[in-house]
């Protein structure tokens, strides 16, 4: 630009002006401008490609390591700009959510009792490790025979190998029918044929969002609401989640008039909704619903004509007086259109093999079922592993006794745990299920807002090294909520978190 | 219950994607599978049902399959000690396995006769390579966008391809006069085609070896379609799952070879689906991939991937079956061989009843030529003789208007 001056005083004159510098000008100008854009665009590809070792803290995104392939492409010239679609576009960025940027960070310095003592505790992932002592011993001793088959059960390997139904083999869906029965208090029976399995819970609810609503839809989903929801609905399905906000005051339960507002106003805005979303028991709450309220949910799904989609993966892990209440049994003891309501459940949190990838979809619409069986192509449970569950959901001895331990332990834990956070002045929300407290450290974090909220934290994170999970990222709208999960603990090793969460709580209150 | 109330519920509205045909599982691809599912052929049981030939599944080596998995149980047990046994029944990342995808990194490139290397951070697992074509799909176009896929094609893609992720496939004409062979004026003419509808064309998605024409691409069409999609900017996708079959293994030649010959030049916009299922004959365990020479869609994809994990405990068996170097090398060898034998069988077979077949060298199948049957040289007369063969000769056989074939 600083060329574009002397120009002017090389024409003279009048049409000088137009000639000599108004035209010249403006050529500099769009020239400089195509030079800058070419310079930038090749720098920018460039530094993708020398970049490739650690990750900065502001894109978590694990960059790949240099390969012989990659060292070989940064070294054209020609960087080849084709195109991603818009969804690819939006999923490639760093993730801004505090949920996956705090696993991320874990990866990056995990907490290890003899390896590194001084690694960051995960407490933001609600995996339950109180139990695995249970499943490893039941593997080693009845593996071997439970995928290949011993005589009696005829397993052969033309059971695993070939094509199999997409949507799970029946024996699964049978043992998976019986044990949601159990766990879920015994008073409701599941039908099998209205079952279709998937590779986890995750693919069973973005399964059902593409069959209840199309792009651009919505559903209502109360908050606060795990973090996984915002990928499950939103990406591919393209639908959106509007929040319905609970409030402490109620302990964050769902209220029927929340739901009504929420459902005029987008009405107002031109937004169609099609359904709610509810997890019973509530993650990250950990509240459960009672049968009086998931009437009213019916009443008000039956209202607007919409469905329900219930995530109840958490209703085996129970710990408190409550009783859990799936509500696939009030379905069966009120005359109520029941194609509106699919439950999903699965097996990663009350029987711990998230590995595994088990999940279902459970829905008396016949057209749901349909579509979504042609869906699990996408999504299929490898069948030796299908094998392998069917034969543990079918030792009855060890399921009760698993059910029963694992409640026990967990129980134990979260009071345990709770106990300590009141001694330390932390009040959680009342709970009765779930692996993880709902604490209000609203009282720490200065100022009252999201802002207070990240930057405790981040205290967190860097100073105790705990990964907790802030309630910015489960859209609640009051800040200073954490949730803490539990079960990535043993008993033994809570002394431990809470003197971390001791350093940060008395950092705090000395500023303040 | 109480009284019975009759009501008239407004009957609740489904997606549209949900009351779709997109699926296309409405073709006669799927009704014979149907046709075969209600009567299916048994050699003493059942011996005038419908023999399953409309299905690509590998059988010949369930053998040495089965030995392996007999004698190595223990692969599927996790070894001593609590650590290894905990992180893997937890273990769901989406990066998947380390030692699996060194193992298929490996095993990838011993059936290429490691003519191309793999980079093991560069796999992404998916549960199977339709949940593989579909993710590359979702990432590589926009609703309404098109992919060109030359025809006849394997009829799932209509599925995989189309249905949940709104892109379009658009046809790229092959026929029997240059023996189905993709041609570059067949190229640019779909490309027109897709323009003239107003459709964006993002990639290009070539079987190799093609299903269901049963043979493995040339290296100077390679070298064409490759030149093509650098033109055009846009994406080439390489199906490979049949790459292990091919019945001489120097007949093969991967688009991964041609990249590495070129230096990795314009590799960025090359992507390359594998599978298990073909190959190694185990579509239950449902084992895809999607190797990427993209760090975008690598990374874009793996995320995508938590849709589509495998089990951990598959992860872990196949990593071990894989590295067994032994028995892969067999396993590739034999099975080869076996497929040979049979296709050359079925062809002499087909050959002395008067039936002549596109010359193959790959896949579990074979493209017969019956248009010297068909009362009327149409669609209308193929279906009709599909028809027939499927209710009275009682074979499943799938026609070629179900793989979008331009000629009866």
């Amino acid at each position: 630009m600083k060329l574009i001056v002397p120009l002017q005083s090389v024409v003279q004159g009048r049409n000088g002006f137009l000639l000599g510098s108004l035209i010249p000008c403006a050529l500099f100008y769009f020239l400089q401008l195509y030079l800058k854009r070419r310079r930038s665009n090749s720098s920018n590809s460039s530094n993708n490609n020398n970049n490739p070792s650690s990750p900065s803290s502001s894109s978590p995104t694990p960059v790949l390591p240099r390969s012989s392939s990659r060292s070989n492409l940064s070294s054209r010239g020609s960087i080849s700009r084709v195109r991603v679609s818009k969804l690819a576009s939006i999923l490639s960025k760093p993730d801004d959510s505090l949920y996956y940027i705090g696993l991320d960070r874990v990866l990056q310095d995990p907490y290890h009792v003899f390896v590194n003592p001084n690694g960051i505790i995960q407490l933001g992932l609600s995996d339950n490790k109180l139990c695995l002592d249970l499943i490893e011993k039941w593997l080693v001793k009845n593996l071997e025979g439970s995928v290949m088959g011993n005589g009696d059960m005829n397993l052969s390997i033309n059971g695993i190998v070939p094509y199999q139904p997409f949507d799970g083999l029946n024996e699964l869906k049978i043992a998976l029918a019986d044990f949601m029965h159990q766990v879920m208090g015994g008073s409701v029976e599941f039908d099998p044929s209205n079952m279709v399995l998937t590779s986890g819970a995750t693919p069973a609810i973005e399964i059902l969002s593409f069959c209840l609503a199309d792009q651009g839809n919505a559903f209502l989903v109360p908050t606060p609401f795990y973090p996984g929801f915002d990928r499950d609905v939103r990406w591919r399905p393209g639908i959106d989640l509007i929040p319905v906000h609970c409030r402490s005051t109620d302990n964050f339960n769902l209220n029927i008039t929340a739901l009504e507002q929420a459902f005029s106003q987008a009405r107002k805005r031109g937004v169609k909704v099609r359904g709610i979303l509810i997890s019973n028991p509530s993650n990250p709450v950990g509240n459960i619903l009672t049968p009086d309220m998931l009437f009213s949910l019916l009443d008000f799904a039956e209202d607007k004509n919409i469905h329900i989609i219930a995530d109840e993966v958490f209703a085996g892990s129970t710990y408190g007086s409550e009783e859990f209440v799936s509500i696939a049994e009030v379905l069966d003891s009120e005359y109520i259109d029941k194609s509106r309501v699919h439950i999903i459940y699965g097996l990663s949190k009350d029987l711990s093999i998230a590995g595994f990838r088990v999940g279902l979809i459970y829905s008396h619409n016949k057209t749901v079922l349909d579509a979504a069986k042609k869906m699990s192509r996408f999504a299929t449970i490898s069948a030796p592993t299908q094998r392998l569950v069917t034969s543990m959901l079918s030792d009855k001895r060890f399921i009760q006794e698993y059910i029963e331990t694992n409640r026990n332990r967990i129980r134990r834990v979260h009071d345990e745990f709770v106990d300590c956070l009141t001694k330390l002045g932390i009040k959680c929300a009342k709970s009765s299920a779930g692996m993880f407290c709902w604490a209000d450290m609203s009282g720490l974090i200065k100022p009252y807002s999201e802002k207070g909220e990240l930057e405790l934290w981040e205290k967190f994170m860097s100073v105790a090294k705990i990964n907790i999970t802030p309630g910015s990222a489960c859209h609640c709208i009051e800040p200073g909520w954490f949730r803490i999960c539990f079960t990535t603990i043993s008993f033994e090793e809570i002394p431990l978190v809470i003197e971390r969460i001791r350093k940060v709580v008395e950092t705090c209150k000395s500023s303040s | 219950m109480g009284i019975e109330i009759e009501q008239n519920h407004p009957s609740v509205e489904l997606s549209s994607i949900a009351t779709s045909e997109t699926h296309g599982e409405n073709s006669p691809y799927f009704a014979g599978w149907k046709a075969y599912d209600e009567d299916p052929y048994h050699e003493i049981t059942n011996p005038s049902g419908v023999i399953q030939m409309g299905l690509a599944e590998n059988q010949v080596s369930f053998d040495l399959l089965e030995k392996y998995l007999e004698e190595n149980s223990k692969a599927s047990t996790w070894g001593k000690g609590g650590t290894s046994f905990r992180e893997n029944a937890l273990f769901q990342d989406y990066h998947g396995l380390k030692s699996f995808r060194k193992a298929m990194a490996s095993f990838m490139e011993k059936i290429r006769g490691n003519k191309a290397k793999f980079d093991y951070e560069r796999i992404v697992l998916t549960a199977g390579a339709t949940a593989a074509n579909e993710l590359l799909t979702f990432i590589l176009a926009n609703p309404g966008d098109a992919l060109l896929v030359p025809t006849p094609y394997y009829p799932g893609f209509d599925r995989d391809l189309r249905w949940r992720t709104g892109v379009n496939i658009v046809p790229i004409h092959c026929d029997s006069s240059n023996n189905f062979q993709i041609t570059v004026e067949a190229l640019e003419t779909a490309y027109k085609n897709a323009e003239s509808m107003n459709m964006k064309v993002k990639a290009v998605l070539i079987t190799n070896p093609s299903n269901p024409l049963g043979i493995s691409i040339q290296r100077s069409v390679l070298e064409d379609i490759l030149d093509f999609v650098t033109r055009k900017n846009i994406h080439l996708v390489s199906d490979e799952i049949y790459s292990g079959s091919v019945f001489s293994s120097h007949e093969f030649i991967s688009v991964a070879e041609i990249l590495e010959s070129r230096q990795y030049k314009d590799a960025e916009r090359v992507h390359i689906v594998y599978s298990l299922s073909k190959d190694l004959g185990l579509p239950g365990f449902r084992v895809g991939t999607i190797y990427s020479y993209n760090d975008k869609v690598v990374t874009t994809a793996r995320r995508m991937s938590s849709f589509t994990l495998i089990s951990s405990q598959t992860q872990h068996l196949l990593a071990s079956m894989l590295s067994d170097e032994s028995f892969t090398d067999n396993y590739i060898k034999i099975n080869r061989e076996r497929l040979r034998k049979r296709y050359e069988m079925i062809i002499e077979g087909l050959k002395s009843a008067g039936i002549e077949c596109l010359k193959g060298n790959a896949g579990l199948f074979c493209w017969m030529n019956m248009s010297p049957m068909l009362e009327n040289d149409t669609r209308e007369g193929e279906l009709k003789l599909w028809n027939e063969i499927l209710n009275e000769v009682k074979l499943n056989i799938s026609p070629g208007c179900s793989c979008h074939c331009s000629e009866p």
